[in-house]
């Protein structure tokens, strides 16, 4: 026998199978750098050779350009809006005792399995009849309907994590209600509100079917980007994009993760 | 509210959560500069009426007065209290000087006054050099001194301490019992003191209200609930005690005659009013106030053959169990370790005497 636990003892199957596993999950993605390096239009094997020339020509598109900045505008407006619903949706859910609350948290987090065609159908349907014009208004809106649930399930452990003593301690101490959250409450819940911010900026900034629905004449970014799969010649390009859009939201979502972790150490570092 | 020293006054104040009553119809009225004790078992509301005091909670009946003032429509951030929480709530994004400064905010200090502030409340709570430590940095104790110089830095008229002592080990509670009343003492505010320890609130307090179930059983000082419970169940909290039934045989001049089980037909002085001709009542006796000895003692009058069933030695003081025919339990007796006759006797199922003086005697209403 060897001395390592029953639990611990290796399993070579199982070894297999979660590396094919992570190789079905990634290698398709990788090609998407891969080919935005190579001399060709076609996307085919074998390479071609080296070059960056799809890097530059993207740095020249312009229509492109005005997409990405859309993709921003509309993240960030996202981000925020639904940052803030979420605050305030955490700290009622986690902080008061309200007639109802099970079924309104139900309602809260329901668009998260809500397929995004039958909400994007719906809004759709919805802002027409209300002869609301299209725009990155209307996309907006429906961002920050899919994205709140996520802002809420970020940020409720946050406000669990840290004891409503807290804030009665501050009150007690003569501070009213708004002094109490932004001396007390907000940065105990900091990290998780970055967390919530770049969680909702990524959603929204690669949503593709919501913004389908709701985009009037100015496309984000993945709408464009689909358009552009029509033409064969502005494929390379669009792969460049690709790429950098991967490594973007890589470190974006990977150093929230960061954040929310190193937030949660710290909370629970402190004996409560 | 009635005589001019009382400074906080509980009128008729209930609490109630749903179906569950809290705090049940109580009356205090505590004076200015008291240190004053909320006793109780776990679940006896005391922790909900210091919150109503702070202002965390706000009575389902009743009404709170500080400084004759009506407390109802007064938010706790307005009210002239201060709290020790129970785990301190110490602010874990603020190092301690931020945390004991945090109050001075409104007060509108410059930064060297705040600063000297800080500093002599970190002298008084024997913290000096601490303001720069990070709240995770600090013992148990020493998170009790911030919270509790946290407080005491915007100069309450009461400090509300709910069981600030629960979380600390038993030499450094007793240690911060002796500070806290020199404290007390030195700064002259009203405490009220939440806990379960019997001998803290008998060690630290001027008075205490004993609460059970939400409601107030008696008010008074150490000395007083000690000596002069009101009722059986006071009695059993405060210390230890032996209880025997009796009923009143007869009753004349202050003098009863009682039955009582195991001792028999016994004279007890009688002046409360429970004390009727065929009452049930109950006769209780503190352990020390029983001496056992081999053979009857004949200065007493009070006197009762028993059988020793077991002896602890403490150190300082001996327990013994003396089983007596008629009784329930056996009788509890504490001798002080310097009787050494005492011990000698000690052997099991040896047949030992009790005896007692008349005052030794607490009569009870059985409830």
């Amino acid at each position: 026998m060897n001395d390592v636990a029953y639990i611990q003892r290796p399993n070579r199957p199982l070894h297999i199978y979660a590396l094919l596993y992570l190789a079905f999950l990634y290698i398709p993605v990788l090609f998407l750098p891969l080919f935005s390096f190579n001399d060709a239009i076609y996307i085919a094997f074998p390479l071609k050779g080296f070059t960056t020339k799809w890097y530059a020509s993207m740095l020249n598109n312009e229509p492109m350009f005005a997409a990405l900045m859309n993709s921003i505008k509309v993240g960030s407006a996202t981000a925020v809006f639904a940052t803030i619903l979420g605050i305030f949706g955490a700290k009622a859910v986690t902080r008061y005792r309200l007639p109802g609350q099970k079924p309104v948290v139900f309602m809260i987090m329901l668009p998260l399995v809500i397929p995004g065609i039958i909400l994007g159908v719906a809004l759709l349907i919805l802002v027409s009849r209300l002869g609301i014009t299209l725009s990155l208004y209307t996309v907006t809106l429906g961002h920050i309907l899919i994205t709140v649930p996520f802002a809420m399930a970020t940020l409720i452990p946050r406000f669990v994590g840290f004891d409503k003593s807290m804030e009665e301690a501050s009150a007690d101490l003569g501070e009213n209600a708004w002094w109490t959250f932004w001396r007390v409450t907000f940065p105990m819940v900091f990290p998780g509100v970055v967390a919530s911010l770049l969680l909702c900026f990524t959603i929204s900034f690669d949503e593709f079917i919501m913004a389908f629905f709701l985009t009037g004449t100015d496309p984000t970014l993945p709408i464009f980007i689909w358009s552009q799969l029509r033409f064969p010649i502005k494929l390379p390009g669009v792969l460049a994009l690709g790429a950098v859009i991967l490594v973007v939201s890589f470190v974006v979502v990977f150093f929230s993760q960061w954040l929310q972790r190193r937030g949660v150490k710290e909370v629970s570092g402190t004996g409560f | 509210m009635g005589d001019n020293d009382t400074y906080i006054s509980l009128n008729n104040v209930s609490k109630h959560f749903g179906l569950v009553v809290a705090v049940d119809h109580i009356n205090i009225a505590i004076s200015g500069g008291e240190f004053f004790s909320l006793l109780g078992a776990s679940g006896c509301g005391k922790t909900t009426l210091l919150r109503m005091i702070a202002g965390l909670e706000s009575p389902t009946t009743g009404e709170i007065y500080i400084d004759n003032a009506p407390m109802s429509q007064v938010p706790p951030h307005h009210r002239p209290t201060n709290m020790v929480f129970q785990n301190y709530a110490i602010f874990p994004h603020l190092n301690v000087r931020a945390n004991i400064a945090y109050g001075l905010r409104k007060d509108n200090l410059d930064k060297a006054e705040a600063n000297r502030r800080v500093e002599e409340a970190l002298e008084m709570v024997k913290l000096p050099g601490f303001g720069e430590r990070r709240a995770n940095e600090l013992s148990g104790g020493q998170r009790q001194r911030v919270a509790l110089a946290r407080a005491l830095i915007k100069r309450p008229k009461v400090l509300l301490l709910d069981e600030p002592l629960g979380a600390l080990d038993k030499k450094l509670r007793e240690e911060m019992q002796l500070e806290l009343r020199t404290l007390q003492q030195s700064v002259g505010i009203t405490f009220i003191f939440v806990t379960h320890d019997q001998e803290e609130a008998m060690t630290l307090s001027d008075r205490i209200a004993v609460m059970s179930q939400g409601k107030v059983l008696q008010v008074a000082s150490p000395k007083e609930l000690y000596n002069h419970p009101v009722s059986v169940e006071v009695a059993d909290f405060i210390g230890q005690m032996n209880f025997l039934d009796a009923s009143v045989i007869d009753l004349k001049d202050g003098q009863a005659v009682l039955d009582t089980a195991g001792l028999g037909r016994i004279k007890a002085r009688a002046s409360a009013e429970f004390i009727q001709k065929g009452a049930n009542i109950v006769v209780a006796i503190r352990p020390e106030k029983l001496t056992l000895s081999k053979a009857r003692g004949a200065d007493r009058q009070n006197a009762v053959q028993g059988v020793m069933k077991t002896a602890t030695y403490l150190g300082d003081r001996s327990h013994f169990y003396v089983s007596v025919e008629g009784c329930e339990k056996p009788l509890a007796v504490a001798a002080p370790e310097v009787e050494t006759s005492v011990s000698e006797s000690a052997d099991r199922d040896s047949p030992v005497w009790l005896s007692w003086a008349d005052e030794a005697m607490i009569l009870l209403p059985r409830d």
